[in-house]
């Protein structure tokens, strides 16, 4: 369980993230939605100890995040941002293994190797292991990306935007993938996402945000309703029951 | 433990057969995922029947779809989200020989690798020698040929501290601030090596050379310039919202600023006084002694080991702040304690033979390319084998070409400069 309570960030006088209390139950999938500028990956990037915060505490399984040693942390929580730039020339594979650095410090043990062979596998990067990122497409460095984060085997799974550049194939895919991780390798995964669809379609949990405070935390029904969507994103928002589900209509 | 794996195995094994029966003609069931497509989005993961099809690229190889489905019915056997995070048993089965992770992708990568090395050191010895023989009046081996050696060897000592301090501290300085077109030397540690040589000749006039050579002065120059750093990065980077690129920011601005201070001064000074500070402030292995030899050694040896020792962390820190911290790095930690080492290496260099800007980016800048690795246990033996190879050559060839021992700076800048250009020009990538 991810525990929240008070988290205050402030910018300026009157900006300001929080005071957030929330509590993220183990498993399944928890996407964080909401309008621009709502504190959606501000909130994921303090729970994933990338940015401090000025009040309040963050628990991740009963470790506070802000000081329990970041080594111990990374076996139990993992976190990938938006953009990801790296100087190094890696191949997926050298890049997946990088997970492994929390438990081998660099030296890869046997176990790590199936790991990481797992990892790869995992995410259909198997025929492409051996390439550089920069031969990739933004789908296949994405799931790269993924791949490491899997192979890092961390209870707790953060993402930003992970669909961000995606086309529509390779956005279900990446779901399906992560659907997959939730559901069979038993992680947690907070996602931020930015079509409310997704998070209808593939999450177990909605949290909305808005200004800088959590409007709306439940099932994908309690808030795929119009009156609450319209609400959180601040535009007319329609549901309608679609052949795979409930679907906002904001066109 | 034992027992578990075990049996897990045999299970995976079995999921494994059961799997690759209606799995077998990959890629082409229409099955697909089926994913309770009219169900709402809440089921419970739990009714989710998973089958491992996908968009996998065409024409995959033999083993590839068998592999990887019985890696995916390893993977299957947590029931639900309840169920406590597993990492999946770890079986022997399906792995392939050859699916390695390491420094290099591959064999032929591997061999690449250790090929250039020998080329290099040979080429390293090639100059060593040549520059102990060439010209040495005695015959080849005889005690006179010693001799005369062992005095030129003290140049080559010189070279092979020189390019340490400066590959190390450069490849380590480009990894901690990610970016592959910076040098170390922007932050600031010349620019307060002219400025104190400026300085010694502007206010004592030309005794001031002789005030600052000694080896109490060269140690106090090494103390001034590592403080100088040390209170920088303190200052910037441990504050609550210390930022790298401020840090480099403010190190550059006061770089120029002291350029300016001994600018200004230089203009006051009598055109004399002026040569004789010219020829300190141009790199030059002549300007070393070598008693400084005695300290520098040991500190450049301790500050480049320790960077050495510190390889696979920097692995991780190449790949940026965030990845960094998310793999466990205390990333704020290691970056002060990587740049100290860094400007301990850089004043040790500076203070023995004055500025060279150009040496450690061209030579960090050729390993990245001919050791191909991320792996810096793999770069920093081919950057110094580099820099040995760029230093002694142009002294060599300067010393007994052109007989201008003193100019090393000059034409490591010159080439430096262009290789730089053109490199930039031409890859258009770092």
């Amino acid at each position: 369980m991810i525990t929240l309570s008070t988290v205050t960030r402030r910018y300026a006088s009157d900006v300001a993230i929080g005071p957030v209390d929330l509590d993220i139950p183990a498993g399944g999938i928890t996407a964080l939605v909401g309008p621009n500028g709502a504190g959606k990956s501000t909130l994921l990037t303090m729970i994933g100890r990338l940015m401090g915060m000025d009040e309040g505490r963050i628990e991740i399984a009963g470790m506070d995040v802000s000081t329990t040693p970041s080594k111990d942390l990374a076996k139990i929580v993992s976190i990938l941002r938006q953009e990801n730039h790296f100087v190094a020339r890696l191949t997926v594979r050298q890049l997946v293994g990088f997970g492994r650095f929390p438990y081998s410090q660099g030296r890869l043990t046997r176990t790590d190797e199936e790991i990481i062979s797992r990892s790869i596998d995992f995410l259909d990067l198997t025929e492409l292991e051996s390439r550089y990122l920069d031969e990739l497409s933004g789908g296949q460095r994405q799931r790269a990306y993924v791949a490491m984060i899997l192979a890092q085997d961390t209870e707790y799974v953060l993402l930003d935007e992970p669909m961000n550049n995606l086309d529509m194939q390779h956005s279900v895919q990446m779901m399906k993938h992560l659907s997959e991780a939730a559901a069979e390798l038993g992680r947690t995964i907070v996602i931020v996402l930015h079509d409310i669809n997704f998070a209808s379609h593939y999450a177990d949990r909605i949290c909305a945000l808005k200004d800088g405070r959590i409007v709306r935390f439940g099932t994908p029904e309690e808030i795929m309703v119009p009156e609450i969507l319209t609400d959180i994103f601040n535009t007319p928002i329609d549901v309608v029951d679609g052949p795979r589900g409930r679907l906002a209509c904001f066109y | 433990m034992e027992r578990e794996t075990q049996s897990a195995r045999t299970a995976a094994e079995a999921r494994a057969a059961e799997a690759q029966s209606p799995e077998a003609p990959a890629g082409t069931a229409p099955s697909g995922t089926v994913r309770a497509t009219g169900a709402s989005a809440t089921d419970v993961p739990e009714a989710v029947v998973h089958r491992p099809v996908d968009g996998r690229p065409g024409g995959a190889s033999a083993t590839g779809p068998a592999r990887a489905a019985s890696a995916r019915a390893a993977n299957m056997s947590a029931p639900g989200p309840s169920a406590r995070r597993r990492t999946p048993p770890v079986t022997s089965t399906w792995r392939p020989a050859g699916r390695q992770s390491g420094p290099m992708p591959s064999a032929p990568a591997r061999r690449r690798y250790w090929i250039i090395l020998g080329v290099l050191i040979l080429a390293a010895l090639g100059f060593a020698f040549g520059s102990i023989a060439y010209g040495n009046p005695m015959p080849v081996g005889s005690r006179g040929f010693w001799l005369i050696g062992q005095m030129r060897a003290t140049n080559l000592v010189v070279v092979l501290v020189v390019a340490f301090c400066q590959a190390i501290a450069t490849v380590a300085f480009q990894t901690v601030t990610n970016n592959r077109i910076l040098t170390p030397s922007i932050m600031g540690f010349e620019s307060l090596y002219t400025l104190v040589q400026t300085a010694a000749v502007f206010f004592l006039g030309m005794g001031g050379v002789v005030a600052v050579t000694g080896l109490w002065q060269f140690m106090l120059q090494i103390g001034l310039m590592v403080g100088f750093a040390a209170a920088l990065y303190g200052w910037l980077l441990t504050g609550r919202r210390g930022n790298l690129q401020v840090t480099l920011l403010v190190g550059i601005v006061m770089g120029g600023g002291l350029g300016a201070a001994s600018t200004f001064m230089q203009r006051l000074l009598t055109p004399s006084e002026f040569d004789i500070l010219t020829a300190r402030l141009i790199g030059s292995i002549a300007n070393a002694d070598t008693q400084y030899l005695w300290v520098s050694i040991p500190l450049a040896a301790a500050a480049g080991g320790l960077l050495w020792a510190r390889s696979s962390r920097l692995n991780v820190l190449a790949l940026g702040r965030e990845t960094a911290i998310n793999l466990g790095i205390d990333h704020r930690r290691q970056t002060i304690v990587v740049l100290l080492l860094v400007a301990v290496l850089m004043a040790v260099s500076t203070a023995l033979v004055g500025p060279m800007t150009f040496l450690g980016f061209l030579v960090a800048m050729i390993a990245y390319q001919l050791a191909d690795t991320y792996d810096h246990r793999y770069i920093f033996p081919m950057a110094w084998l580099t820099g040995f190879v760029v230093l002694a050559g142009a002294h060599f060839v300067l010393k007994h070409l052109f007989y201008a021992e003193g100019a090393v700076g000059i034409i490591i800048e010159i080439v430096g400069g262009s290789f730089f250009l053109f490199y930039i020009l031409r890859k258009g990538r770092l």
